[in-house]
């Protein structure tokens, strides 16, 4: 698949293919909602049965799951304070959905969701209005003051508002372009590199040899990418705290 | 230097022009060969006579038509230059957002009923446990602090008791052993008086016979060499003699 004809297909990889059969077909079900589904039951398991024992000094799974629990609760009460507690179930579920999709769809076969335009911007959709909501549900019409700083003077309203507005509106633009971009860019190196490896490891007698080179990249890229699996999730799960910060302080 | 590669890669992504390269590179191969990433083997034969046929058979071909062709569409789609994750037109797309909301939503409501509730129990437990400890351990301190400083009490108590009595019984020791020895001095005293008065005594009694002696033997002496016998005068010049010679006169 990686190089057939001698041609590079990095993209192919990114193609939706439905699955689960004419049902699958029928409700539009791929691949790429089938990784969905396995990482949320991932999460789960990774959360019930690191906490089934209950124990009062954990064990590894336990402790992972705590270790994920706090970071992520550290994470809200840090950047939005006490009253972002009521929304650290969202930032989590946000978090695991996020790196479990980048981590997954580094395995052989897997597919990388995140990879996805569509669904990184479906996520930063989300949380775009749920900020926008929370923001309007505490402060009603106090709000749109947030795109006129207090004190400025009233002449430069046209040029502040707009620009105040459009980068309000940019928001869910940057969040989701970012991990799309990072996750793109990431598994079309792999793929492309992974080409060299075949292309040339078919080259005669110093064909294995030369493809020591490239093969050496996409380990040292493989690690890289696990770092930016992690890296992109924990900008996602901050920048929803920053989100989350202004809607409920207004600056 | 990863980050720059993975920069350049998504700028090539993006501008498309490479990307177009690599398809007029490979462009000969779909329509040469067969290909899993080209059209499906089937729509090649099924394309001809529908183009050549009737409307009904188009009409029937339409309807046929299945969501694996639409798939198939949509690589075709991708071979003809464009990411996967752009191609809009596809079903697929839509479907994957539909479905990621369903997923991630139902990830959100897990986190927050059955993920999240019982690491908070645990962690809270946890913390109440370790401040209970602390607070027992620093009640025993405080305790231990009080009983170390009430045995220094009594120990300074003890020693200043001691103190006391040991001089008390000093005290008492010097006024006994004082007493003791002025009893023995008096009694020695008396003893003294007693002795000087019994040699006193002795004496007198030894000077009034020496005295006795002495006039007799005078008297004889007298009597002898002068012829007279004066009692009286010889007494008188014994008595003056023995005066002169510090010679205590009898009692």
């Amino acid at each position: 698949m990686a190089a057939e004809g001698k041609t590079i297909d990095a993209l192919s990889q990114f193609e939706l293919i439905p699955v689960l059969g004419p049902v699958g077909r029928a409700v539009g079900f791929s691949q790429s909602n089938a990784h969905m589904l396995l990482a949320v039951g991932l999460v789960s398991l990774l959360m019930l049965a690191g906490i089934r024992k209950r124990a009062l000094v954990p064990g590894r799974l336990q402790a992972a799951s705590e270790m994920f629990y706090e970071f992520i609760e550290k994470l809200v009460t840090g950047q939005v304070g006490h009253e972002g507690r009521k929304y650290f179930p969202f930032v989590f579920a946000l978090f695991m959905f996020v790196l479990f999709g980048n981590l997954i769809g580094l395995l052989p076969y897997a597919f990388t969701y995140t990879s996805h335009i569509a669904v990184t911007l479906g996520l930063a959709a989300t949380v775009f209005f749920l900020t926008t909501i929370v923001a309007l549900a505490l402060h009603g019409k106090k709000f749109f003051g947030y795109f006129f700083p207090e004190g400025a003077p009233l002449w430069l309203a046209p040029i502040i508002v707009p620009v105040e507005l459009v980068s309000y509106l940019s928001r869910p633009v940057s969040l989701s372009v970012r991990l799309f971009a990072n996750m793109v860019a990431g598994h079309v190196l792999l793929k492309v590199f992974a080409t060299f490896v075949v292309l040339l490891g078919g080259l005669g007698m110093i064909g294995p040899v030369a493809a020591l080179l490239p093969l050496s990249v996409n380990v040292l890229l493989v690690g890289f990418e696990i770092l930016v699996a992690f890296l992109q999730a924990y900008v996602f799960a901050i920048l929803t705290c920053i989100y989350l910060h202004d809607a409920v302080h207004l600056h | 230097m990863t980050r720059l590669l993975h920069a350049t890669a998504l700028a090539l992504l993006l501008s498309q022009s490479p990307v177009a390269l690599a398809q007029q590179v490979t462009a000969p191969a779909p329509t040469g060969s067969v290909q899993t990433t080209g059209p499906l083997p089937g729509q090649q034969g099924l394309s001809a006579p529908v183009q050549a046929d009737s409307d009904r058979q188009r009409a029937v071909y339409e309807a046929e038509r299945t969501a694996a062709e639409y798939e198939a569409a949509a690589r075709s789609d991708a071979d003809a230059g464009g990411m996967p994750q752009l191609d809009f037109s596809n079903p697929l797309m839509i479907s994957q957002v539909v479905w990621l909301f369903v997923i991630f939503g139902a990830l959100v409501f897990l986190c927050y009923h059955y993920l999240l509730p019982p690491v908070a129990a645990v962690l809270e437990d946890r913390r109440a446990r370790i401040a209970a400890d602390l607070d027992a351990a620093r009640d025993a301190r405080a305790e231990a602090e009080a009983a170390e400083a009430g045995r220094r009490d009594s120990t300074a108590r003890a020693r200043a008791e001691a103190q006391a009595s040991i001089a008390a019984a000093t005290q008492a020791a010097q006024a006994e052993s004082a007493a003791r020895a002025e009893a023995l001095a008096a009694r020695l005293n008396k003893q003294i008086a007693e002795a000087e008065s019994r040699i006193g005594a002795a004496r007198d009694t030894a000077m009034g016979a020496l005295r006795e002696v002495a006039t007799d033997a005078t008297e004889a002496m007298v009597q002898r060499l002068a012829g007279v016998s004066d009692k009286a005068a010889v007494a008188a010049a014994v008595q003056r003699e023995l005066a002169a010679r510090n010679l205590k006169p009898a009692g």
